[in-house]
């Protein structure tokens, strides 16, 4: 565990207005490990994500990919590439995170393009390896993002930011936009990825049930603040804080009772 | 079962909708379907599969340009045969329909209690009887101080509480039958449990029939006693919430089951392989044969019917086999 | 519920005649540039050629639609006039979709000062009557189609400048714009080759009503004497002319011109809005 971490987050904050969106925020992922970053919505959660990929700029706080500080979003060329091989990120929308102008293949090869210098058919043949690699094929390869299926779309999207070879993938509610049975899809394919890839996933949810199939670490967001972190399974098994178990106790399952979780949820406020 | 003691409220019967043009198989195909006086009904389904479509016919809502066969009856009349004048009587008083999107079907321009008492309204109550109403019906809803909320608008009140203000205006007209479109799909979990709760006790204490219409197995069986699953357009199986998970009948009911994550167990969701049958296609056989692990050649071939199986409804060739996992 | 929506649309349209609308403003616009690319070959009479013998004659095999005061052919004036009539807003259109775009694109894509100071310089050039920059143009320059057709390629940017802020704006906040910024290139590369092409149809259905209204602006300065010069041929200029002949009794000179004008701008719209109806079909 002395390992150097592939993404170190220290007094993370983001302020809009007097309202913090993210206050305080610290944790760290290991080479190749998976944080799942857990909250509703209004929990900061999509912000920190944002920071992470250099789309927000924090109000304080330090972001260290791979050993170098990128806190601040990017100023030319040369650290723009050098950010975007640290640390991608794929979005919740399958339906809006393509370019519907632009073919499947040429949304992989685009990064290919940008980040190595590849002849054309090396490059054709990387697309091609890595499509195989989410399960897509020729057809789809050739096909405008409107041709695909929300789960089809969201592999191009895996795809795409896999070409670039991150070090850190963030995947922003990547499969809450699915239907379950393509989301379980997903989630499998993401669990291959990682096991073979070793790059590491930070996971932003809302959905609890799905943490413990695809982290390691959980860290639970609320308000903008962190309630609770540690081992994910630790966490889901045997909660310490009231609102990690209220999530935990919302979650629909056999003996539900939504009117105990209602009267549970005023207590906490 | 549960129907036959009890007054049904809602009766599909055959129900097949076809949209006015470019698809190939028709959006609901043979659909049938119950809800009695004070029961929850569960009716479950991936995009597309037609279950909110299933769901707006019993209010007489059709796809533009879609022609309906079959029966939609709701306390024995006929929905799809119905004078305009009669359905919107059925839809005021009858009938009342709660949906997905609380920000995006209730007018942001107009006060909260215009939105509640409109319905009443419109049914010729005075104006205070119909406000008196809807304070009790937002307090019973859980807003504090209902009197108030009444001159607020939409965009003073979070989704949550927008939701219940919903649930609110649609049992103002007190309808014998509710039907909730993924009421809580846009919600957080948190606030999922809480509008859950207000929405069942309220459903008992009126003795209302609910359809509940929703993605989530696990949501489903939480909330009602009798469930249908729904696959490109038809009903695959029916029965009881414990009976479905305990012993599902039909290889894409207990493939939604496995595909569901669960919180409590190790074992990884599994997907199911391939995708949902579009609109543009129309399978000879059954719809789901692509993606069954069990299927066999007359799969393939023939429509399996809904079929009494140890009491359960299903339609599948094989489902007095067991399922393997 | 989508596909749903769309196939009611499309009933609407065809049974509203919306598409017989727009396939007849398509014709039309087609008619007019093919008269006004190959006027040489289709007027009848040379356009100015005098003939005061023939002055304010009526409609007859030889003038299909009569003479004006000088004896000239209405119809070879009105075909000539199309040359003019649609050079003039064509720069316009160009010329302000062009300098719009850019504008807009830069004031949504940088945001913060750069935005306050191009909104508010796109708001003074909006508050400036585009007829009254003509008229000081043509003091500076002289009368003539540069002036007036310069003063209207800028007094047409706010109108392009702030469609395309506005639609920009909310396009740079879709995943898709900002993948690419993950990806790591450069805003530029992402707003020339991304941005600007999918917000493109909106701006084209734009551009096709500017046209329109650029070519009755531009007709309007002609008639006040501002823009084209008799004895050219212009739409504008013809109905100027044609107000003497009508208090002599003769409608055509006047009318005729009148009546291009109309149909061409018309035309335009229909165009116009059915790009943007398209546009929005699409995005529904």
């Amino acid at each position: 565990m002395t390992e150097q971490p592939v993404l170190a987050v220290e007094g993370l904050r983001k302020t809009f207005g007097d309202h913090a969106a993210v206050d305080d925020v610290s944790f760290t992922v290991p080479p190749g490990g998976g944080l799942a970053i857990v909250g509703e919505s209004g929990s900061g959660k999509t912000t920190t994500a944002r920071m992470l990929v250099g789309l927000e700029r924090p109000s304080a706080g330090r972001v260290v990919v791979d050993g170098a500080d990128r806190t601040a979003p990017p100023r030319g060329r040369t650290a723009r590439l050098a950010r975007a091989r640290a640390i991608q990120m794929v979005f919740q929308d399958p339906y809006l995170s393509l370019d519907p102008r632009v073919t499947v293949a040429d949304a992989v090869e685009e990064p290919l393009r940008l980040h190595f210098d590849l002849d054309s058919a090396t490059r054709r043949a990387r697309r091609d390896e890595l499509l195989d690699r989410v399960g897509l094929g020729e057809r789809e390869a050739a096909a405008l993002p409107r041709r695909l299926s929300g789960g089809q779309r969201q592999r191009v999207a895996l795809a795409r930011a896999l070409a670039v070879e991150p070090k850190v993938l963030v995947l922003d509610e990547a499969t809450s936009a699915l239907d379950v049975s393509i989301q379980a899809q997903i989630v499998e394919l993401l669990r291959d990825l990682r096991a073979s890839l070793g790059v590491a996933f930070v996971f932003v949810s809302h959905d609890l049930s799905l943490v413990r199939h695809v982290a390691d670490d959980l860290l639970v967001l609320r308000r903008g603040r962190t309630v609770e972190t540690g081992r994910a399974a630790a966490v889901l098994d045997g909660p310490r804080h009231p609102y990690t178990r209220l999530l935990l106790d919302s979650v629909p399952h056999p003996g539900w009772d939504p009117a105990r979780i209602a009267a549970d949820r005023r207590a906490l406020d | 079962m549960t129907g036959t003691a009890r007054e049904t409220l809602l009766e599909i019967d055959d129900l097949t909708v076809r949209l006015a043009s470019g698809a190939a198989r028709p959006v609901l195909d043979g659909v049938a379907l119950r809800v009695a006086r004070g029961e929850s009904v569960g009716l479950v389904g991936e995009s597309g599969s037609g279950k909110s479509v299933t769901s707006r016919a019993a209010l007489g809502l059709l796809p533009a340009g879609a022609t309906a066969t079959g029966t939609v009856r709701v306390a024995g009349d006929d929905v799809l045969t119905m004078s305009a004048a009669r359905l919107r009587e059925l839809r005021r008083r009858e009938v009342a329909m709660v949906f997905q999107d609380p920000r995006a079907s209730i007018n942001p321009v107009r006060r909260i209690g215009d939105f509640v008492t409109e319905g009443l309204r419109a049914g010729g109550t005075p104006a205070r009887a119909a406000r008196a109403t809807a304070e009790e019906l937002l307090e019973a809803v859980g807003i504090t101080d209902p009197r108030r909320a009444l001159r607020r608008f939409p965009h003073e009140f979070s989704g949550g509480m927008l939701q219940r203000v919903m649930i609110a205006g649609a049992l103002a007209g007190g309808p014998r039958l509710l039907l909730a479109d993924e009421p809580t799909t846009a919600l957080d979990v948190t606030t999922q449990a809480e509008v859950i709760a207000i929405l069942t006790r309220l459903q008992a204490e009126r003795g209302t029939g609910l359809l509940f219409v929703t993605h989530d197995l696990d949501l489903a069986a939480a909330v009602c006693d009798r469930i249908y699953v729904m696959y490109a357009g038809r009903i695959v199986e029916e029965q009881t919430a414990e009976g479905l998970f305990a012993r599902p009948r039909h290889p894409y009911t207990a493939g939604l089951l496995a595909a569901t994550p669960r919180m409590g167990s190790g074992e990884p969701p599994r997907g199911v392989p391939g995708r949902p049958v579009s609109l543009a296609e129309n399978p000879e056989g059954c719809a789901f044969a692509a993606r069954c692990r069990l299927a066999a050649p007359e799969c393939a071939a023939e429509r399996p019917a809904l079929r009494l199986v140890d009491g359960v409804s299903v339609a599948c060739h094989r489902a007095e086999e067991p399922i393997h996992d | 519920m989508t596909a749903v929506h769309l196939e009611r649309r499309a009933l609407l349209r065809r049974l509203h005649g919306g598409d017989v609308m727009q396939t007849a403003a398509l014709i039309v616009l087609a008619l007019i540039v093919l008269v006004a690319v190959f006027a040489p070959w289709i007027a009848p009479h040379d356009p100015n050629g005098l003939d005061l013998s023939a002055a304010l004659g009526g409609a007859s095999g030889d003038h299909p639609l009569g003479t004006d005061e000088s004896g000239r052919d209405v119809l070879s004036r009105l075909i000539y006039g199309a040359r003019t009539g649609l050079l003039g807003p064509l720069v316009v259109v160009v010329v302000s979709t062009a300098l719009g775009a850019a504008v807009g694109v830069a004031a949504a894509w940088c945001g913060g000062w750069v935005d306050a100071l191009l909104s508010r310089a796109m708001d003074l050039v909006f508050a400036l009557p585009g007829l009254l920059l003509a008229i000081v143009l043509v003091a500076v320059f002289g009368p003539g189609l540069t002036a007036p057709t310069v003063a209207m390629s800028i007094a047409y940017v706010p109108y392009v400048g702030r469609l395309v802020r506005n639609v920009a704006v909310q396009e740079a906040t879709r995943p898709y714009v900002q993948s690419y910024r993950v990806q790591g290139w450069s805003g530029w590369t992402i707003c020339l080759r991304h941005l600007v092409p999918n917000i493109a149809p909106l701006v084209l259905a734009q551009s096709a009503m500017n046209f329109g209204y650029a070519l009755m602006d531009l007709a309007a300065l002609s008639f006040l004497g501002f823009g084209v010069q008799p004895p050219g041929a212009d739409w504008g200029a013809m109905i100027n002319n044609g107000a003497n002949a009508l208090l002599q009794g003769a409608a055509m000179p006047a009318l005729a011109p009148g009546a291009a004008i109309v149909v061409a701008v018309v035309a335009f719209g229909v165009v116009g809005e059915g790009v943007a109806d398209r546009v929005a079909k699409r995005e529904a």
